[in-house]
């Protein structure tokens, strides 16, 4: 399923990095701490979490990762959304809560 | 191929800089994807232990055909015991550097299952030294 499919079906509000929306979702990893996401996210996967800042942008780009989507109406902070723009890789959001999106995200890509 | 990069501690707007760049070149070399992705992971996580721990640092890379070798020191405040630092779940980090979803204790755990050498040298008031080595062929 590309990014695009999934903001479509699930409602999620686009931040940033439009570019990125054409890519293929492989999968999803829902952690808010960076260095589990570094050692064990999977190119092209999702990333759920609540973390906001530039860094978040840093670990997508260096795994390769498909999308971020921030829950709870969390929203990026400024030299997130520049980085997710020059890196072409989303910046998703969602006003609902980690497990209530994961759930229906793992649902839709195991359909 | 030698490359060094300088990095600044306490500022994690650059962090991850160098290993960006060093992952596009390792692109360019058309070096294996798993090999790159392990590298990647390692080099991060211990360009980040800079940022988070000590005031500067270098990174040199020394890259042929037979290996990567990537040598980070710092001038810092160094670890008093490397052992109980390579534990999982055991950090010294800051609240402010926690808060991020850094120091979590599985930085150094992580440099270690994706290299295939990791030396770590440290004194105390002084700095830390980080070798990391992969090899190209098996």
């Amino acid at each position: 399923m590309k990014v695009s499919e999934l903001v479509e079906k699930l409602g999620l509000k686009v931040f940033s990095g439009k570019e990125g929306l054409d890519r293929e979702i492989e999968g999803g990893y829902t952690s808010d701490l960076l260095s589990d996401v570094m050692g064990h996210a999977d190119a092209g996967q999702l990333w759920i979490t609540l973390q906001t800042h530039k860094n978040v942008m840093a670990i997508a780009s260096l795994k390769d990762l498909s999308a971020i989507i921030l829950v709870k109406d969390f929203e990026p902070e400024t030299d997130c959304i520049a980085q997710s723009e020059e890196e072409g890789i989303a910046i998703l959001g969602t006003n609902e809560e980690a497990f209530e999106i994961s759930g229906k995200i793992y649902n839709l890509l195991n359909q | 191929m030698h490359f060094e990069y300088l990095i600044e501690g306490g500022n994690f707007s650059k962090a991850g800089t160098a290993s960006s760049l060093f992952k596009k070149v390792l692109k360019q070399l058309n070096v294996d994807p798993i090999l790159i992705k392990r590298t990647v992971v390692a080099l991060y996580e211990a360009e980040v232990n800079i940022v988070a721990h000590a005031y500067n640092g270098v990174i040199k890379i020394d890259l042929d055909t037979e290996r990567i070798y990537i040598n980070l020191t710092d001038e810092g405040p160094g670890i008093p015991d490397i052992e109980l630092a390579m534990q999982k779940g055991y950090s010294t980090a800051s609240p402010e550097v926690r808060e991020m979803g850094f120091g979590a204790g599985m930085g150094l755990p992580n440099i270690q299952s994706n290299a295939d050498n990791l030396r770590i040298r440290s004194e105390v008031g002084k700095g830390t030294t980080v070798e990391i080595e992969f090899f190209l062929k098996n």
